[in-house]
Parts: structure tokens; sequence; C-alpha cells
């Protein structure tokens, strides 16, 4: 099968934007326009002359991709060209802070949008700033930990909820470790007539601070340790929960894989405060009974 | 070329200017409206929902967006796939969408925009003056100013032609002084549906995202490519240039009227005095012309249509031989204590041989009226600078000393 991004990006060894532009093409195919926010897939897929994209893609600004696919979606149906998939694929900076108020707005007006949200954790275009979708004590370079601080002071703002509470018809959590989950929720959510979310946790090997050949490793323990909980809500309802049963992991072996956790593991009251990051992932499993 | 009127009086109704922007938005077929609340542009939204609820506009979908970010962002999207699109807004909300402006005008993206001039807070309020859209005279779209009613539901037309033409493919705005024409009723000919048909031609890019033939809308350009953009659509603007003025021309032998291409003029040819305006404000000055015309003073107006670009020879070629030009501007330039149109008139004439005497008026800001008297004292004040030079080079209009 032909990969509609093409090779040869500036992305880096390991990228998780990388894969999950892949895998979300592979579930779209090519009859389909791909709407970027501003931030590494933008800039590493499309350095004038050049373009990974053998699909149409349009990067306009940080804070607008919703409205943009909202127009697309328009312009199409307007124009009467029926079948064209429209889908915008953006990082939780673009997503769950500066473009939340447009991805709201078209998610309330129930455009029949695919929104993929490549969650990794910070603003890692602009050098791994904390963002909304930063997770409890992750040291980012605007929240790093120091003599009087374990890092990021609040836990991940809940984005699956939020799409959730606007009624929209498919919400799916989706991780790079598993591939052929993602491919599949992809695919479903693109049928789905209306505003469809996906959102996949993606390990960032230069921001999170592991080997470039571990991003899937990470990324599986995230969901082995119920830190990252994979599951479809259909109209509402969990529909569907990949569960862990026997192979879940101490949120420890999650953290000391990366950079960004290891004060951790030297600081005073370091094991306090992973006690408090396995309550969230206690709660977690509680709560999708993983 | 002369430009005599053919309007038969019988086509004439009264409407409200924001209906007639409506209708005339209507009859150029648009294919995506996307726009957000804002007085007093309200009603232009209004009358185009309305126009949407009752199925008068085929082929056509209307977004209700959460902002005026939002409102100009999906049309990026809409235009990038070949639909015709349009919004209108005003004041806070253009302000709102200038990371929007330079984005369209950069990707080439030939949207029209209503623009109800309204003032900027703080304070906050909502009459009329022209800070809004002068504030973004930098980003690449095309600005047009109108008189009255007629002309800006005219001009709606002439803007989809001018922005869509291949060789400029910018984007425009068409500026009208808001409650001064949004609200008023004026009898008008509402732009006519097969003449408009046979004048704007559906929309036909040649580049747009089709799956079909993939290709890659708003890539990044680093330092050996980014400058080439610039410099094509500083090129664009100044063939906008001749296209604003020949749309104008084709405009008149297909529909009977003009208003002027980038520029008009009202009783210049001998002026010792020439007063320079955009907007609304052009009807009040041509009533004081007549007015001081019948008492022999040489004045006249040169009305500025075309804002972006700057018609530069069009303007040097009226104001060459006068005796003093005189600049009203809606707006303030804070920092340089003049209006726009004032700075770049006398920007242009720098380094020229045209060496008359240029004084500045910041008028009319936040609604505040401008009565004739005004106009009529601002020209006294022009006389003496004929006879004993400039006194003051740039000021406010109508202070009210007792509130300083």
């Amino acid at each position: 099968m032909k990969s509609l991004l093409a090779p040869g990006h500036r992305g880096c060894a390991g990228c998780c934007d990388a894969m999950a532009a892949k895998f979300t093409l592979m579930a779209a195919g090519e009859d389909c326009i791909v709407v970027t926010p501003t931030g590494c897939l933008e800039v590493m897929t499309t350095p004038y002359p050049e373009t990974s994209w053998d699909v149409p893609w349009i990067h306009s600004l940080f804070e607008n991709a919703s409205a943009v696919a909202s127009g697309i979606e328009a312009g199409l149906k307007a124009l009467g060209k029926q079948g064209t998939k429209v889908i915008a694929m953006g990082g939780d900076g673009a997503t769950m802070d500066i473009g939340l108020q447009a991805l709201s707005g078209a998610f309330e007006r129930g455009h029949n949008i695919t929104y993929v949200c490549i969650d990794n954790e910070a603003y890692m275009n602009t050098g791994v700033q904390r963002s909304g979708g930063t997770p409890y004590n992750a040291s980012t370079t605007t929240s790093p930990a120091g003599k009087v601080s374990f890092g990021n002071p609040r836990p991940k703002k809940n984005m699956p909820a939020i799409i959730v509470a606007h009624g929209s018809p498919y919400v799916a959590t989706t991780s790079l470790a598993y591939p052929k989950d993602m491919i599949a929720k992809v695919k479903k959510a693109i049928e789905i007539e209306g505003p469809t979310y996906i959102h996949c946790h993606a390990p960032c090997t230069t921001g999170w601070g592991y080997d470039t050949s571990k991003t899937v490793e990470v990324a599986r323990m995230a969901v082995q340790t119920g830190l990252w909980p994979l599951y479809e809500v259909e109209d509402g309802k969990v529909t569907k929960v990949r569960k862990i049963g026997n192979n879940k992991r101490p949120v420890e072996e999650y953290l000391k894989m990366q950079r960004r956790f290891k004060h951790l593991f030297t600081m005073e009251g370091g094991a306090d405060e992973i006690a408090k990051i396995q309550a969230i992932a206690d709660k977690n499993i509680e709560e999708f009974s993983l | 070329m002369a430009h005599e009127m053919k309007m038969n009086k019988k086509n004439m109704v009264v409407v409200e200017g924001s209906y007639a922007v409506a209708h005339a938005v209507k009859t150029c077929r648009p294919n995506v409206i996307s726009a957000y609340p804002i007085t007093p542009q309200t009603h232009i939204v209004e009358d185009l929902s309305k126009f949407m609820a009752d199925g008068e506009i085929p082929n056509c979908e209307y977004i209700n967006v959460e902002s005026e970010f939002s409102a100009l962002s999906a049309l990026v999207g809409s235009s990038a796939v070949g639909a015709r699109s349009y919004s209108a807004t005003t004041s806070q909300g253009l302000e709102l969408m200038h990371e929007v402006l330079f984005n369209v005008a950069g990707m080439r993206l030939p949207i029209v925009m209503t623009v109800t001039n309204r003032a900027v807070s703080a304070p906050i309020n909502i009459w009329n003056d022209q800070q809004d859209s002068i504030s973004q005279r930098d980003t690449g779209w095309i600005q047009l100013y109108a008189e009255n009613i007629q002309e800006v539901s005219d001009m709606t037309a002439q803007a989809f032609k001018i922005s869509e033409d291949r060789d400029i493919m910018m984007p425009s705005m068409t500026c009208m002084d808001g409650f001064i024409l949004s609200h008023v009723y004026e009898p008008l000919i509402l732009l006519e549906q097969d003449i408009t048909d046979e004048f704007l031609p559906p929309f036909k890019p040649e580049r747009t995202l089709d799956p079909k033939n993939p290709l890659t809308f708003g890539a990044f350009a680093d330092p050996h490519f980014y400058t080439e953009f610039r410099y094509q659509q500083e090129c664009a603007m100044q063939k906008a240039l001749k296209k604003i003025e020949s749309v104008a021309d084709e405009f008149y032998d297909m529909y009977g009227r003009y208003f002027g291409g980038l520029i008009d003029e009202y009783h210049t040819e001998d002026a010792d005095i020439i007063i320079m305006a955009m907007g609304s404000i052009i009807g009040t000055i041509k009533d004081v012309i007549d007015r001081l015309r019948e008492k022999n003073v040489k004045v006249g107006l040169l009305k500025v249509r075309a804002f972006r670009p700057f018609p530069a020879e069009a303007i040097m070629k009226v104001i060459r031989d006068a005796k003093v030009v005189v600049v009203l501007d809606k707006n303030i330039s804070l920092g340089m204590n003049a209006g726009a149109l004032f700075i770049e008139t006398k920007s242009i004439l720098y380094n020229t041989d045209i060496t008359v005497p240029v004084i500045g008026y910041m008028i009319g800001q936040g609604g505040r009226d401008i009565p004739m008297s005004t106009i009529e004292r601002i020209i006294a004040e022009a006389e003496e600078v004929i006879i004993s030079g400039i006194k003051k080079e740039s000021q406010f209009t109508d202070l009210k000393e007792e509130l300083i």
C-alpha cells in the first residue's frame, strides 16, 4: 500500500507526528482533504517547495484548523462535491489550548469532519513548553522541576470528555503503540456522519527524553499503566474499552523511561508525587474498568 | 472617459444600506457565507440569513461561527476549495481577524468582506469612524470606501470581480460607514441579477484543494523563499490599481452607474483648494462645495475610493496644480498626530516636483457629527494657508476643550 505521507520529511527519528499522520492517512485513503494547524507536523512536512502530502493539504494558522475544516466542508457541500472526507490533525496545544474555541464551534455546529489530536503533551515545535495536555509533574521548559517545584502542577485537561459533552457521535482515544486499533478507529470516525474526534497519545522522543527507538514502547507503557486508557464513546456512552488485565504495570515503569519525570526519582518527596500519579492511573482503571 | 449616470428612477427602491449590501451579496451568488454578529454589521448578516431561510441563495452554505476569527478562518477553507466566499464585520471583529487577514492575502484567496466602519475600543463606542479598517491597511487586502448605499451595493460585485481576477487573487474589503450608511434608507437600484450574472462569471480558481490533484496550501517558506512571496503580493496590488479602474469602467458600461475608479473628482479642474476624504463624508463635502462655488470659492473634492492599493499617480495628477490640499481622516495614527490618508498623501509627494501644501484634520471620531459648518471652517482655514502658509499641519477637529 502506497503511503500518502511521503518519506523524506524532516521529522525526528521516532517522530510521533509522522506515525500518527501515516496511520490516519492509511485509514482515510486518497479521497480526503487534510487541515493541519501550525506545529511540528506542518513544519516538518511542508518546507516550501517540498511537501510530503500526497493528499490535498492546507495549513492556515495555529488556532483555526477546526474553523478552516468547517469552511472546507461547507464549501464542498455548496459546490456539490460529495464523498471527500475532511480531516483536521493538530497537536495538543493547537487542539486543547489555542484552538479550543474554534474546535468547540465546529463540533457544536455539527460539521461532517474528523479531528485527530496528536497529543505529545507539550509545545514541542517551540521547545517543549507546557500545554493544557501536559501531565501532572512533567518537567517542561516552562514548568521546569526545580528546588521548590516538581514540574507541571496540574493534571492533563480531559479533552475527550469535553468533546463528548458537545454531543459528538464518536469519540475515541488511541495510542501509537496500537496502530491497528488506531486505523480502525479513524476509519470508523471518518465513516460516521457528523463531527468525530480521535485523541491519539503520541510520545515525543525530543520532548519526553527517551531513545528514538522507544516511541512505541513508551506509548504502550502509558496504556499498560492505566495512565492512557483506550476507549470509544458513541453518542455519549462508552461502548468499548481495551482491557489491561494482567498486563497492568505500576506507573514508575512508565515514568522512569522518560527524562521529563527523572526528578521524581531524585528529589526529596518524589515518592509521594509518584503515588499521586499512581492514583491518577488507578482512577482511570476504576472508571473504565481497565 | 465621461461617466454620465444612466439610472432609470422607475427602477429605484428605498431600502436600508445593509439590505442593499445583503441583496448585492446574494446577487453575486456566493457559495459560503461565514459571519459573526457585531453592531453595526448585524443587519447585513440578518438579511442574508433570511435569504438563506427562504431558499433564495442557491448552492450556498451559511456558517454561524463562534467568533470573527473563525468567520474568516472558515472562509480560508471554503475559498481554497473553490467556493466564492463572503463575510461582513466591523471594529473589534475586524481587529480580532487581524492574524487571519494576513493569512488570507498571503494565500491569495479572493474573499470579499464588507466592513461597516466603526470606532475601536477603548473607550468602547459603536459609532462610525474608520479606525478599524485603516488599522488593517498593511494586511494585503484591497480596501474600497463607499460614499452611499448605491455605491457600496455596486462595489460588492466589483470587489468580487477585482479580487477573483487571475492576475490579482487578493481579498477585498468594501468599507461603508457604520450606521451612516449601514442603517440609512436611501433610494437606489438594487444590483441586477441578469447583468451581474454576465458581469461576474462563476468563481473558477486555477488551484483548489482537490483529491484528484493533491496540492499543498500554506507551506512554510524559509528566508530563501519568503521575500519572493511578499514581492508577488505587492505586484498583485500594483496590478489591482489598473484593475479597479477597468472594472469600474466595465461596470459603467453594463449597469450605467459610476462612482469612481481609484478616485473620483468633484469640481477639481480649476480648484485652488482640494479636499481629500473617504466614505460617507463625501456627500456632505459636495453640498458644502456647491454652496461655496456659488460664492466663487474655488474648492473641489478628491474622493479616495481605493485606499489599498494606494492610488498615488491618480492623486498626484489631480492635486498637482492646487494651492492647498486638505485631507480629512476618520482615523488617527497615535504618536504621529495625523490620519493615515494625510500621511500617505504627504509621503507620495516627497521626491516629486509637486510642492502644494497639505494639511490634515482628524474628524468624526467615534461618530462625532460632522456638520457642514465644520467643513466650511476647515475650508476657511485652508484659504488662510494659501495666503500665509501652514500654521498647524495636522489637528483634531471640533475638540471640546471644556472636556479636557
